[in-house]
């Protein structure tokens, strides 16, 4: 995989939530190189305070050299991100990581829990562009209430999967967690499972899969300095023993190399 | 050429590291770089003074458990307890690559006991494309205690000396700043035979998650690098090139390339470039290339003409 370092446009800049901001970026190198579940490690200000960049799923890549990232406000890093403007550069480097491995003959599930939409478009959309019969597919999008969900739901609509939504409170789709719309639809055998959100969610995700024989892929979360094996800070447990580096070896991962404590 | 018409020759940048020779004061430090490879995507490694590689231990380690690192202000903490591939690993998988690369490469290496050293630099010893051995003393030693090497001056010499009769290459010995008077053990490792010194390794500190009341690194302690440890590294560097007389290579919160020629005045005859390299690629490359202009505005016939030239 090949990997840049651009001084990137911000073109676009969407508040989708009180929390929740997207960003479309002028990134033509990053655009082509990516594929779905790879990342992007984002400065957040010229400064060295905060110091490290900053890592975030690509949302969406285009054929016309853009990039979205879609985030949260949680620290400093967001929230300096929040405030830039339409026409101000970002330094970003990527595509980094494995993303999902797309099995082009199963039928796909996409289970995505609050940020962990995220990088869920831009797989439903290579999906749906590898041109196979997908009427089998479906996608499960949650959230703590509506805003984490609903501004995303025409984005994924128009790539034609089935949808279903759960939030918290209820206040968009049916009351409860994406699990337990998984819980209740029943997935053809075969199925391979593509999920990202929180860790609670993912190993009950994982759970759900190994009960039913399903293979299921995940994309988790660490803390990064580098984003690209050079400073081996970002190492979670692994199933057989040792570690992996969510940065080199994912974030993508077949769940059941990784350890799940819940 | 374009470049050549426009500015002028290229400034000379050479500088001597003991019998080492390198085309620019700028090398990349361990723990920082992985092996090179990482970053050849981004950087144009032949453009580098030296790469120095992840320290190599006898044995394959897998290092701490997470988190392993946090960020801190100007600064980050990590514990990432030496993970590394291992000596035969090392020489098999990662250095056919690392010798076909056209930088100096120095192996930086670490071990529990005196004798580890030793067999390390011995297993070394022939390996083709080894420029040089830089020696992590910073690490406990497991037959006294857990004490660091570079905290003792006694264990730094010897150590030091065990190297540099087994090596060889150049040997330069680096530093631990995680002691009271680091001109002592600059002054115990020359005296050991180093051909130079590097420092400051990381300055050990602390980070709490005051949310769970809980350490947030699970080695609870770890090393403190990046800008914020500059002025410290700098003061060092300046002590300990006032103390000895092998070259002294300066790391220590370097992202410019003002940074680096503040540690050339200094004294250091060459820099590393630790944590900038994950904030930024490229930023060994942009610091020589910032050197290379300081040099020709300023009318230097060489760059050497700056090491220690601080004025009183
Ligand atoms: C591969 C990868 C992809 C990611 N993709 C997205 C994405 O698409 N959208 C999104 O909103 N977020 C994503 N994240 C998380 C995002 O990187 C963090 O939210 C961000 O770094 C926080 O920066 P900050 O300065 O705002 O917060 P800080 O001030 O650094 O921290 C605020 C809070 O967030 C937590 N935090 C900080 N960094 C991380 C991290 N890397 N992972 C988890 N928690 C963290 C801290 O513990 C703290 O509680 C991703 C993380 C990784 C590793
Ligand atoms: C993640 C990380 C890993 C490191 N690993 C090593 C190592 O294996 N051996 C070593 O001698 N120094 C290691 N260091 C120390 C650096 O080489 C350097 O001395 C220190 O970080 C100070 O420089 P800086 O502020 O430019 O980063 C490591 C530093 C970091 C941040
Ligand atoms: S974030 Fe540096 S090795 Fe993964």
């Amino acid at each position: 995989m090949s990997q840049h370092q651009e001084k990137a446009r911000i073109i676009r800049f969407e508040q989708l939530s009180a929390d929740n901001v997207r960003l479309t970026l002028e990134a033509p190198l990053i655009a082509a190189a990516a594929a779905p579940g790879h990342f992007v490690m984002i400065r957040a200000g010229n400064g060295q305070d905060p110091l490290l960049r900053r890592p975030f799923s690509l949302h969406q890549a285009s054929s016309n050299g853009q990039i979205q990232i879609y985030f949260r406000i949680v620290g400093r890093g967001t929230d300096m991100l929040a405030h830039c403007r339409v026409g101000e550069l970002l330094d970003v480097f990527g595509p980094l990581g494995r993303g999902y491995r797309i099995d082009r003959q199963a039928p796909a599930c996409l289970v995505g829990g609050g940020l962990g939409i995220a990088p869920l478009l831009f797989l439903a959309k290579r999906i749906c562009q590898s041109g196979r019969d997908h009427h089998r597919d479906l996608v499960i999008l949650g959230g703590r209430s509506s805003g984490d969900v609903e501004p995303l739901v025409e984005d994924f609509r128009q790539f034609g999967r089935s949808l279903q939504c759960a939030t918290d409170d209820g206040s968009f789709g049916r009351q409860g967690l994406v699990t337990d719309v998984l819980k209740a639809e029943q997935l053809e055998p075969g199925t391979v499972v593509y999920a990202c959100g929180p860790e609670p969610m993912l190993a009950r995700v994982h759970r759900i899969c190994v009960d039913r024989g399903l293979s299921c892929q995940v994309s988790i979360e660490s803390v990064m300095a580098c984003g690209m094996g050079a400073c081996l800070g970002c190492n979670v447990d692994a199933a057989g023993g040792g570690y992996l580096h969510v940065c080199i070896d994912g974030p993508v991962f077949n769940a059941e190399d990784l350890v799940w404590n819940s | 050429m374009e470049f050549l018409k426009e500015r002028g020759p290229y400034p000379d940048l050479r500088v001597n590291i003991g019998s080492l020779v390198l085309q620019n004061p700028v090398m990349t430090a361990s723990g920082t770089f992985g092996y090179a490879r990482e970053f050849e995507p981004l950087v144009n490694l032949h453009r580098l003074g030296a790469v120095i590689v992840k320290g190599i231990s006898l044995a394959p380690r897998q290092g701490n458990p997470p988190q392993r690192i946090v960020e801190t202000a100007c600064g980050m903490l990590n514990a990432i307890g030496l993970q590394n591939v291992g000596v035969e690993r090392f020489i098999s998988e990662k250095m056919p690559y690392l010798r076909g690369l056209d930088v100096p490469v120095i192996v930086n290496i670490l071990g529990d006991t005196v004798e580890e050293y030793r067999q390390l630099t011995e297993r070394l010893v022939g390996v083709d494309g080894i420029a040089a051995i830089e020696v992590n003393i910073s690490c406990p030693n497991v037959k006294k205690g857990g004490v660091a090497f570079g905290a003792d001056p006694k264990m730094a010499r010897a150590v030091t000396e065990a190297v540099k009769t087994a090596a060889d290459v150049p040997v330069m010995v680096k530093l631990s700043p995680n002691v009271s008077d680091i001109t002592i053990l600059a002054r115990a490792v020359e005296d050991g035979g180093a051909d130079s010194v590097s420092l400051i390794n990381t300055l050990i500190g602390m980070a709490i998650d005051l949310r769970r009341r809980k350490p947030v690194l699970a080695n609870v302690i770890g090393g403190l690098s990046g800008p914020a440890i500059k002025p410290v590294a700098l003061r060092m560097v300046y002590q300990v090139a006032g103390s000895v007389s092998i070259p002294v290579i300066g790391i220590g919160g370097i992202d410019s390339a003002e940074d680096a020629l503040e540690f050339i005045l200094a004294g250091a005859s060459a820099v590393q470039i630790g944590t900038a390299n994950f904030i930024n690629p490229r930023v060994s490359e942009e610091v020589v290339e910032g050197i290379a202009a300081y040099v020709r505005e300023h009318d230097l016939q060489s760059i050497r003409e700056l090491i220690g030239a601080l004025e009183a």
